[in-house]
């Protein structure tokens, strides 16, 4: 998935004169994950910029060069580290059209690495994307494989709002079906981890199924995706499987037409569970589904503690514990 | 032997029925701070920001390297501009007491600040304002009127019933929209800044902010940004005394000038006399000028002083002595303007008393025409459906629902 995202920035650097890249570490060095590995031998230090270690002030100055006419992707190292730009994020990016009737605006995309699975502790794990779907004036992705990534990222650069760009770092170098006891796998054997060469865009509005099946519904997005499917596998049930891919503007029509047709709904995601963005999900099915639902709908998130270093995994959504909120969903009669 | 610990709580030095006292501005006499090149090595210019550059003598007489050398039709035009902006804030603000309007902020004290500097720079150069900017919107034509229509929020004001009064914009004249958030457009500034840099286009970027802001993170963030970039940007500091009732102390005013924020980061600072108009034009035209040829940035403090309250919300009898902006040091500064024209042989009292009946009218002409287009409470209104509009780009499905549902209840859909 990073030479996914990598060929992104180089796809649309080559493409639209007007796109630069800023971040820590991200221009000679290439990036602490190696997201723009070579980028800026490639394309100059004025088109991927190196910056101070101040988030609020590289989310502020992004704003600046939109405003003047530039597309600027501005990575902040960890989703972990990306407050004190959120009040430029809140008060400024995400407002800039509306207060200005449309006189102004800025094509700001924030890229920031999110989620745990790495032993990062509560200061490298976090999944902040509730926080940022609840800001009314920027879109919020979150990605699960590098076929998207690729697509999504350069749908993100051409688009003319701000978005919030997640990328779980767990599977930056491969899926994880949320076993943590087994070895890792590359991205070369699963159907998504092809990317095409060259310019191709995935819509900033469609979720997608993952996998059709007829027992239930399972939506989810990042890295749960992966623990998704293999969870239904191991609970040996037919799973729909969701991957909502743009969290904020949500793709409801896809949601409905699912539930309604399993009757029966799961929503999975790391992030914590009080006012987390499934809270928003289970309303929407609630509302959208209510008169075709056969069980309550059931949440398996991260628990509503910080993330911790030493229980990583008893703290993960790991596949066993899907298994077991499938097995329960499906016991109601 | 150790002092006992004590916490030093910083406090102004006359509050209300005191005698006000200024003994802590530190004044140069008109003409003493010399002019550096604009290629100044920043480290052999500090004295600047120490300081202060004054033109205008106790005689309202030109003195020293910093005089402009401005002609009579350019100083008339700064003392124009700066009795207009003082007319249309006497307006608005007894507007707003009448409640035609919601909220209001002056500008009386510091116009020099806004026509001064505005005088500067060039039609393309970018302006990231505060909210007590208004001089820069109405010396760059954004129109009284428009001015008026959006404290208005009626039919015709430029946010679309939006922003609170004053929040004003102006894209074709390159006047940012202004926020409510204290120094989040000072970054701003400096990312316009840098991409006017990338694209090797010559204009340049200004910024302001008060005292009190200074204190915020974004000052600092953009202060490093642009100098490790060497931003072609003008950060200002206006220094009106009052960040409403905490004084510049607060913001560590009565360490070391504000102008001197920038010294350790290796950017000059200029710490100027704000009431003093070819001062300011002066100072300002100097950073732009090392702007423009590869010299970075700088940063301007602005001594002034608020001669009103923080906004229409705030009353300051109940902080500062009443009699404070009379026994300011630095005066005011359209007078000061109009005694330098009068000297000069430019200018009389009486083309004084006609210039400020005539904006008076211009202002009274002007806002008869605002209120035909409405008030908040009379017609005509704006379309309530334009709240969902400009959240996007494109209107996701969301919030057509969301508008169709509102209309619905009002009944204007069926």
């Amino acid at each position: 998935m990073i030479e996914a995202i990598r060929s992104a920035h180089d796809v649309m650097l080559e493409r639209d004169p007007s796109v630069v890249a800023l971040g820590q570490d991200i221009g000679y060095f290439g990036g602490v994950f190696r997201c723009t590995d070579g980028l800026q031998e490639k394309y100059g230090e004025h088109r991927v910029i190196d910056a101070p270690i101040a988030e609020g002030g590289i989310i502020g100055v992004a704003i600046g060069l939109g405003v003047n006419g530039l597309r600027p992707v501005a990575e902040i190292q960890f989703a972990d580290y990306i407050y004190p730009g959120f009040d430029q994020i809140v008060s400024e990016l995400s407002r800039l059209r509306y207060r200005s009737a449309g006189e102004f605006f800025s094509p700001v995309v924030i890229r920031t690495p999110c989620g745990g699975g790495i032993r990062g502790g509560q200061t490298h794990s976090q999944s902040p994307e509730g926080i940022f779907t609840h800001i009314s004036g920027v879109k919020t992705v979150m990605v699960s494989n590098p076929y998207d990534a690729k697509g999504l990222l350069i749908s993100a650069i051409e688009s003319n709002d701000p978005i919030i760009f997640f990328e779980p770092k767990r599977i930056y170098n491969g899926p994880f079906d949320g076993d943590p006891d087994k070895p890792a796998v590359s991205w070369a054997s699963h159907p998504r981890g092809e990317v095409p060469e060259g310019y191709y865009t995935v819509p900033l509005d469609k979720a997608e199924i993952v996998q059709s099946g007829e027992d239930l519904t399972i939506i989810t997005y990042g890295t749960i995706v992966h623990v998704a499917q293999a969870a239904a596998k191991a609970a040996g049930v037919s799973a729909e499987i969701i991957d909502v891919r743009t969290l904020m503007p949500l793709d409801i029509e896809t949601l409905r037409e699912s539930v309604n047709k399993t009757g029966r709904c799961m929503v999975a995601h790391e992030a914590t569970r009080f006012c987390g963005y499934g809270a928003e999900l289970v309303a929407t099915v609630q509302k959208e589904c209510f008169w075709h639902l056969e069980a309550p709908i059931s949440r398996v998130t991260g628990w509503d503690t910080p993330y911790p270093h030493a229980f990583e995994w008893e703290y993960f959504p790991v596949q066993r514990r899907l298994v077991d909120g499938i097995r329960k969903l499906m016991e109601v009669a | 032997m150790s002092k006992q610990p004590y916490l030093h709580i910083p406090r102004p030095t006359a509050r209300p029925g005191e005698a006000p006292d200024f003994s802590y501005l530190n004044l140069s006499p008109a003409g003493a701070v010399e002019r550096p090149p604009i290629d100044a090595r920043a480290g052999e210019i500090e004295y600047l920001a120490l300081g202060l550059v004054r033109v205008l003598d106790d005689d309202h007489v030109a003195q020293g390297p910093w005089d402009p050398n401005l002609d009579k039709d350019t100083l008339v035009r700064a003392l124009r501009l700066m009795v207009l902006t003082r007319a249309y804030d006497d307006r608005m603000q007894r507007m707003q007491r009448q409640g035609k309007i919601t909220f209001y902020m002056q500008a009386l004290g510091e116009e020099a600040v806004s026509i001064g500097q505005g005088l500067a720079f060039e039609d393309g150069d970018m302006m990231f304002p505060a909210y007590r900017n208004q001089g820069l919107y109405i010396m760059r034509d954004t129109g009284l009127v428009e001015m008026m229509c959006q404290c208005l929020s009626n039919s015709r004001d430029m946010c679309k019933g939006r922003q609170m009064p004053i929040f004003y914009q102006n894209a074709k004249k390159n006047l940012f929209t202004i926020s409510g958030n204290l120094a989040t457009q000072y970054p701003h500034a400096v990312g316009w800044a840098m991409g006017a840099a990338i694209k090797g286009e010559p204009n340049i970027a200004a910024s302001w902010v008060g005292d009190g802001s200074t204190a915020e993170a974004d000052f600092h963030y953009a202060l490093t940004f642009a100098a490790v970039y060497n931003a072609p940007v003008i950060l200002n500091v206006t220094n009106n005394q009052w960040a409403i009732s905490t004084f510049q102390g607060f913001a560590g005013g009565d360490r070391r000038p504000f102008a001197a924020r920038g010294l350790g980061l290796g950017m000059p600072g200029i710490r100027v006399d704000g009431n003093d108009l070819l001062a300011v034009y002066a100072a300002t035209r100097w950073a732009a000028d090392r702007a423009r040829n590869q010299g970075g940035p700088t940063l301007i403090e602005l001594v002034t002083y608020r001669g009103g309250a923080h906004s229409t919300s705030d009353d300051p009898s109940r902080y500062r002595p009443k009699d404070e902006w009379s026994s300011f040091p630095l005066g005011d500064p359209v007078d000061r303007l109009k005694q330098h024209l009068v000297k000069l042989g430019h200018w009389s009292e009486e083309e004084q008393t006609s210039l400020e009946e005539e904006m008076k009218a211009t202002v009274s002409e002007a806002w008869k025409e605002a209120v035909s287009y409405g008030t908040l409470t009379e017609p005509p209104f704006l379309d309530v459906s334009l709240m969902f509009e400009d959240v996007f780009a494109e209107m996701p499905d969301h919030l057509a629902r969301q508008r169709e549902k509102l209309l619905r209840m009002r009944g204007e859909r069926s």
